[in-house]
């Protein structure tokens, strides 16, 4: 078996500015070594750890999809010591990528169901995953309705803006895009909180219908009350949640909230499972 | 002894009682002999919980000043009296909400020492008097305490409260030294390889637990130096140089400061006498300013203060 | 399986002669006490110690250990490309572990040796590794092993035990790679079975009969873990917890680590060192928030994972084998004994 601790090698092949405040990042990684890109196989919902030698891992959603080839993405908020660091460094560059990580979104269980995916902020980004993957041509005839909730502070800090914008036209996507506040006249989408805008915008809930919630804690926490009005149950709630983490192989033991080890039983969670853990996140 | 505990749990009671304080902080029996544990006693009921033994040995002045904004009292020995007063200097406590319950103090006992004499594990352990009996499952010994007494408690110099409100008991008489620091002069008299030598052996079982600093009432720095990641001070492996350079930094954070009350030393689960640090620095103290930690709320430690009397050229 | 005799007067000679073939870690004293270290090449395993102020566990997980290497000179071909760092898995011995120590390395095994992932650092030393115990004639006073699933003569995770008969050792070979061992030793005077199995099974009732000290932990299983998560007792049980990393450190199952690069001049290597949930920074995010941000929380997770999440998440019983290091080493003696009694006691107030 090989090591776990060791990461493929890759090269950073671009970067983009991702948020007009310039904390976030969008990195394109390619493997050096052939086969590498295909024992990195993933699903979307899955993390990996960005490793630079010499400065340390952080562990981050990968955003570009199972459906997408020759690439991985991931999008990064400058925050710690790894993050500033990664922002800094320059196309071309050599560092490690160790993963794929963790669980997925229950893509089986998924098949010929409604999909609601709701996110806000940054933790966008296994969502986009989720989404190129569903509305790939090979996959959209899987599922059912696919209604997005996204938000953010402004126009400016939406992630990945040109395919937002891009699935909005298309009439097999219901996207509800919202920003907090914009003084710009031509905004012509929602204004207001996610929460908020699930509650008006989010499909009720059937037995065919599941939500899938990824943001800041307290987009979670509001969102939630929403949703239950909207009558979706524990288990109709799915949740990708972040902890500290190092290993990010269920080994070095800081993750867990109860038993379950975020890093390698999650990151994804129904709220019925969550609520049966402590609140360690 | 026991006059001193009845004492302490009634004077706990009666605070309790009255609402004068919301918290008893003090000692309470362990579990196993020698072993005693910090306690928070909030009814008059539990006040019996409290005791006093010569296995006391943390410095309660640690955990006073993790509880700000509560009224408190502090059952204090001459040493933990000497952090109060210290906390108090450095604005960790507020002298209106601490009431010092204390306590002469005997001295504590070295219980590597008495391990060590003892040969195995200690099953027993009673006091009468100077009289130490100690029993192991095959041994039993009287032992006279003064022969046992920690390091820093046979040349204490300050056994009595600095600071009370209430003592449990007559003050002890405060020994005279001729020498406060032999073990310094004997580690400054061996040549650079020989102070090389003994630090590195000093240090060779430090399993950076942190215990030594956990333990330290000095040691309340919201982020401590060696646990800061932007920058990293040190490396947080078991490289010599990296735990060599947190015992350093933190004795020298300590200087002046450093009442030489032996908690660290107390709390290392490796034995490792972390006070070979601190002692000549506080020695240093003594001799470069006349300088004694915390004997009065008055004053401020010398590196955090400015004097003209200075010794030092380059602060004129 | 089979037993041997060992008169204690061969025993030094075939100590060094396995030495040829096996690096040898054993019981030794310094300035600190009794500890488990690699033996140097004149140093004897002391068979009569006490018990060592840490576990066996740095044989196979050293408190701080290189797993990755890397160049970090952009003029090398393989430049910024990490490494496996070179690691000694030639054979290895450990003399004298205490019984409830290999018990311990069966425990941790569970973590490192998973369906999905296997640490090949742990691992590797693993298999490298043969475990020569020493039973316990007279437990201590903090021994409380044979109410954790092991005991003074447990042979669990062992390859030989060897049992003290004063002029002697009698050893109960348990595995091919005991008696591999055993034969680069040269000890090969073979016991009769039945006898020595008697005499063994004498002697363990005579130890575990002395063990004084137990916990009970019969019914943490159906209680459940948020009713235990919630308990009203954790402030109490934390309060004089000063949260620095001994028990963590001292327990021979404790197995957190933490991921750290260094580096010097150009290259960089990856350490895992041991890691204590006692310290705020082990689970503290980027962004500052904590989600086990108070002493209490940390307390709390120390005995939660060790008492009542590792036990329903593997079903081998508590992640604890009694060998009393953390009721002895711990500064504020925060007794696992009471709390464990204290959770097991624990009913819920509807």
């Amino acid at each position: 078996m090989e090591n776990p601790y060791l990461p493929y090698p890759v090269r950073i092949d671009d970067i983009e500015i991702a948020t007009e405040d310039k904390s976030l990042k969008t990195f394109k990684f390619v493997f050096l070594n052939e086969g590498d890109e295909e024992k990195f196989a993933y699903q979307a919902g899955q993390f990996a750890e960005l490793s630079i030698p010499g400065v340390g891992e952080i562990p981050i959603g990968i955003a570009s999809s199972p459906v997408e080839k020759g690439f991985v993405k991931f999008t990064v908020f400058r925050t710690g010591v790894v993050t500033s660091y990664l922002h800094n460094m320059k196309v071309g560059d050599i560092m490690g990528l160790r993963g794929p990580l963790g669980n997925w979104y229950p893509w089986d269980k998924l098949e010929g169901k409604n999909v609601v995916i709701i996110g806000g902020g940054f933790a966008f980004t296994t969502l986009r995953s989720s989404i190129v993957y569903m509305l790939d041509p090979a996959n959209r005839s899987k599922f059912g309705n696919i209604d997005v909730v996204y938000g953010a502070r402004s126009p400016g800090m939406l992630l990945y803006r040109e395919e937002l914008y891009e699935w909005e036209k298309r009439s097999d996507i219901n996207m509800h895009i919202t920003v907090d506040g914009t003084d710009d006249p031509d905004w012509k989408y929602n204004k207001g909180f996610v929460p908020q805008i699930v509650e008006e915008k989010a499909p009720q809930a059937d037995a065919d219908t599941f939500a899938i919630v990824c943001g800041p804690p307290i987009m979670i926490k509001f969102t939630q009350p929403a949703l239950t009005k909207l009558g979706y149950g524990p288990d109709q709630i799915i949740m990708s949640l972040e902890n500290r983490m190092k290993c990010g192989i269920g080994m070095c033991g800081r993750c867990n909230i109860g038993k379950e080890l975020v890093c390698k039983d999650g990151p994804v969670f129904t709220l019925e499972e969550i609520n049966m853990t402590p609140k360690e996140y | 002894m026991d006059t001193c505990i009845q004492k302490i749990r009634e004077i706990a009671g009666d605070l309790l009682e009255k609402g004068e304080v919301e918290r008893v902080i003090g000692f309470a029996e362990g579990s196993i002999p020698m072993a005693t544990s910090p306690v928070a006693i909030s009814t008059k009921e539990d006040a019996q919980k409290l005791c006093f033994s010569s296995t006391c040995g943390l410095n309660l002045a640690n955990y006073a000043s993790k509880e700000k904004g509560k009224k408190i009292a502090v059952v204090a020995k001459g040493c933990d009296s000497r952090n109060l007063v210290t906390h108090i200097v450095e604005n960790q406590i507020d002298r209106d909400n601490l009431y010092i319950i204390g306590v002469p103090c005997p001295g504590m006992v070295d219980k590597f020492k008495i391990a060590a004499e003892m040969g195995g594990e200690i099953t027993g352990f009673e006091e009468a008097g100077d009289t130490l009996i100690v029993s192991t499952v095959d041994d039993k010994k009287e032992l006279n305490k003064q022969d046992y007494l920690r390091h820093n408690c046979s040349l204490c110099t300050h056994k009595n409260p600095v600071l009370f409100d209430v003592l449990v008991g007559e003050e002890v008489e405060e020994q005279q030294l001729d020498n406060a620091y032999p073990d310094v002069d004997a580690i400054e008299a061996l040549t650079a390889d020989g102070r090389w030598k003994h630090f590195e052996e000093l240090t060779q079982n430090c399993i950076r637990c942190y215990a030594c600093r956990n333990a330290c009432p000095l040691c309340y720095c919201p982020t401590c130096f060696v646990d800061e990641s932007g920058p990293q001070w040190v490396g947080k492996g078991q490289d010599k140089t990296d735990v060599d350079t947190f015992h350093f930094l933190r004795a020298f954070h300590c200087a002046g400061r450093c009442t030489d009350c032996g908690a660290c030393v107390e709390a290392c689960p490796m034995g490792i006498n972390v006070r070979d640090f601190t002692r000549k620095l506080n020695k240093d103290a003594q001799d470069m300013f006349g300088w004694e930690a915390g004997l009065t709320i008055d004053k401020r430690p010398p590196l955090d203060a400015y004097s003209p009397d200075d010794p030092n050229d380059f602060i004129k | 399986m089979k037993f041997i005799t060992i008169d204690k007067k061969d025993w030094a000679k075939g100590i060094d002669k396995s030495r040829g073939t096996y690096q040898l870690f054993g019981p030794v004293t310094d300035i600190n006490g009794c500890q488990i270290k690699a033996l140097d090449a004149d140093v004897q395993p002391e068979m009569e110690y006490t018990d060592s102020v840490l576990s066996a566990k740095s044989v196979l997980f050293p408190q701080s250990e290189k797993i990755l290497v890397t160049s970090l000179n952009e003029a090398d071909d393989d430049h910024h490309i990490m490494k496996r760092a070179d690691g000694d898995y030639t054979p290895r011995a450990v003399i004298g572990i205490r019984p409830y120590d290999a018990r311990a390395i069966q425990l941790v095994k569970m973590n490192f040796d998973t369906e999905d992932y296997r640490d090949p650092y742990w691992c590797d030393a693993y298999e490298a590794t043969t475990f020569v115990g020493l039973a316990i004639n007279k437990p201590g006073p903090l021994d409380f092993s044979t109410s954790t699933g092991t005991g003074p003569f447990s042979e669990d995770g062992l390859d030989i035990l060897l049992a003290d008969m004063d002029d002697k050792f009698l050893a109960k070979v348990l595995t091919p790679k005991g008696e591999a061992y055993a034969a680069a030793c040269g000890f090969n005077t073979e016991a009769d079975a039945k006898e020595s199995q008697v005499l063994f099974d004498v002697m363990r009732k005579d130890a575990e009969k002395t063990i004084s000290s137990s916990v009970e932990t019969d019914k943490l299983k159906d209680k459940t873990i948020l009713d235990l998560y919630e308990a009203p007792f954790w402030d109490d049980v934390a309060f004089s917890c000063i949260n620095c990393g001994t028990c963590t450190y001292v327990c021979p199952t404790c197995w957190c680590f933490d991921i750290q690069d260094e580096n010097k001049l150009k290259a960089s290597s990856r350490f895992r060192n041991w890691d204590t949930c006692m310290s705020p920074l082990f689970t503290r995010h980027a962004t500052g928030h904590n989600p086990r941000g108070e002493k209490t929380m940390r307390v709390r997770q120390r005995f939660m994972h060790k008492l009542k999440y590792f036990l329903d998440k593997y079903d081998s019983g508590i992640m604890c084998v009694g060998c009393g290091r953390c009721v002895k080493s711990c500064p504020v003696n925060i007794d696992i004994r009471q709390v464990c009694e204290t959770m097991n006691n624990y009913e819920k107030k509807e």
